[in-house]
């Protein structure tokens, strides 16, 4: 058996999502290549190469591909794809962007958002917002499935030396441009990939309060999250949204700050090792699934637990 | 210019859904239905292009068993102007409703085609990216924002670094985010006038469409539970139950 693995990476090096989906490719068996595609990539496809247990890296390297666009990186992964039986991406905006049209062009199902690979065509997902799992058997000969990447511990990203193998083939479906990006920029780990994530929600009450957060964040090495309705207000831009639709989070700590735990956020984060709720109302749902609780006004607590850090 | 929406019965967004005991499937017995949330943000935009001026005519598409016709009823009534019902059994699968919507878009011809990003039930985020393979059109998933300039559709899209704009050429797909915009409650008086719009009923068959299932459902189960955690007393034993017990900070 052999898989794809689609890459997410910035063209310069490797995003840690990448190396979830490897190890959820190890857990297929079998052979494993990466395909990289962007624009002046090599940066990346060497990364891609040291990824432990890679068999080549095959970098597509054309103007392209290199803001990712759906229309013509997909009609490069099914022309790739021909050689493989998996084609696995993670989950991310790219991966979900992506392998649809991939799936839709090789005429076979695509198995979304997996958390288990339960043998070589049966998989888990979470379905209705995470409240049911299910487990699903697909018949298509080739399979399409992207990765749910806080299910699957990351493969190691050192002590592979895979040869890197360029892809010539062109494919530009001329059907779309980029023009612009507004990219948050920050010092503090990925919200995906923290190990400590602290989130902020309608009880923050405006944007300027979510500083409380930060003095915490810049003491603890946390990414810094929000619920839905404090993205919606305004308070902090759409990336920061963890939930259903927004990110996926499963880091050791999880603090959650005027949150009240709709089902739509816990779906988001409930796979967190460790929660704390702080919430003024103690009937908030978010206490029940918090492993500690703790009933305050958050103004009069986050300057006291940042000091006692 | 014409544009297509496309809309699901799902269950309502506020009902915590259960797999049955025996684990066959999800508990939908005497559950609320609702449009999907996402294609009400769909429906939504098209209706606010219209009020622009820049869309003249809205048609809507649902794929389902005849009770999905309340769902697009709902979408008439926020001001779609005639409802299209693809008469399915069963769930179809991704694949096979952007199939059935290639089908709907071949006889329409809609400049625009705009669809939630993802349904609520399935969570699977796939139908507009498929039908944009499948029709040869650009797509514009998770829009926070769309406008369109003569023959172009400028996207912004919500992704995982921030925010994203691109252009694409006319006829396009654009799937909804949460922050496109905030669907309107249909008034009485619109709900009335809703159930004399037309809505005819087309088959697979009359598409050439064949309904053929890639992915079966095994067996479906609830998620761990999280055990019951504790109350703390304050900030101090917050901090210690994490050094300490916890063991998560230091």
């Amino acid at each position: 058996m052999k898989t794809l693995v689609i890459a997410e990476h910035d063209n310069t090096s490797i995003k840690p999502a990448t190396l979830n989906a490897v190890a959820a490719a190890q857990a297929l068996g079998g052979d494993i290549d990466i395909l990289v595609a962007g624009e002046n990539c090599s940066g990346a496809a060497t990364e891609a190469a040291a990824i432990a247990g890679i068999g080549k890296v095959l970098s597509a390297d054309n103007g392209a591909y290199g803001h990712q666009l759906a229309e013509n990186v997909s009609l490069l992964i099914a022309d790739v794809a021909a050689g493989y039986d998996n084609v696995v991406a993670p989950a991310t905006t790219n991966g979900k962007n992506t392998m649809p049209r991939v799936a839709a062009l090789l005429d076979v199902a695509q198995i979304s958002d997996i958390i288990s690979v339960e043998s070589a065509d049966t998989f888990t997902r979470p379905i209705y917002a995470g409240n049911v799992i299910a487990t699903v058997q697909s018949a298509d000969a080739k399979k399409v499935i992207t990765v749910r990447t806080t299910a699957f511990d990351a493969a190691p990203a050192e002590g592979g030396s895979a040869s890197v193998e360029a892809v010539a083939a062109v494919h530009d479906a001329g059907l779309s441009t980029f023009v612009s990006e507004e990219v948050a920029e920050s010092d503090r780990p990925e919200l995906t990939a923290a190990s400590v994530v602290i989130s902020g929600g309608r009880g923050m009450q405006n944007g300027d309060n979510f500083k409380l957060l930060e003095g915490i964040a810049d003491k603890l090495g946390a990414a810094i999250g929000a619920s839905r309705a404090a993205v919606d207000a305004g308070f902090v831009p759409n990336d920061y949204q963890v939930g259903q639709t927004g990110k996926i989070v499963a880091p050791d700590l999880y603090i959650a700050v005027g949150i009240s735990g709709a089902i739509q956020h816990l779906a988001g984060m409930k796979d967190s090792k460790v929660i704390v709720a702080i919430n003024k109302d103690e009937d908030a749902p978010i206490f029940q699934v918090a492993d500690y609780g703790l009933v305050a006004d958050l103004f009069a607590a986050l300057p006291e637990f940042e000091a006692a850090l | 210019m014409k544009a297509l929406v496309a809309v699901k019965r799902v269950v309502d967004y506020n009902v915590k859904v259960r797999a049955k005991s025996d684990g066959s499937d999800v508990e939908l017995n005497n559950v609320k239905m609702a449009i999907n949330p996402f294609c009400e943000i769909a429906v939504e935009e098209a209706v606010r292009l219209k009020e622009a001026g820049t869309v003249s005519e809205i048609v809507v598409v649902s794929v389902g068993d005849k009770a999905c016709q309340e769902q697009i009823r709902t979408a008439l009534a926020l001001g779609a102007d005639r409802g299209i019902h693809v008469e399915v059994v069963g769930r179809p699968e991704p694949l096979e409703v952007a199939k059935l919507l290639k089908g709907v878009v071949a006889k329409e011809e809609p400049q625009l085609v705009i669809l939630g990003k993802q349904s609520i039930d399935g969570d699977n985020n796939q139908t507009g990216q498929m039908l944009g393979a499948l029709a040869g059109m650009p797509q514009g998933t998770f829009a926070s924002e769309i406008k369109i300039d003569g023959d172009k559709l400028n996207v912004t899209r919500e992704v995982d670094g921030g925010l994203q704009t691109l252009s694409l050429s006319l006829p396009a797909i654009v799937t909804t985010d949460l922050r496109l915009n905030e669907p309107r409650y249909a008034s009485l008086p619109n709900i009335m006038k809703a159930k004399k719009k037309p809505l005819d009923v087309t088959t697979p068959a009359d598409l050439g469409v064949e309904i053929k299932p890639h992915v079966t459902q095994l067996s479906v189960a609830p998620p761990p539970e999280r055990s019951a955690g504790i109350k703390v007393e304050d900030v101090a034993q917050l901090v210690d139950k994490l050094k300490n017990e916890a063991k998560v900070i230091s």
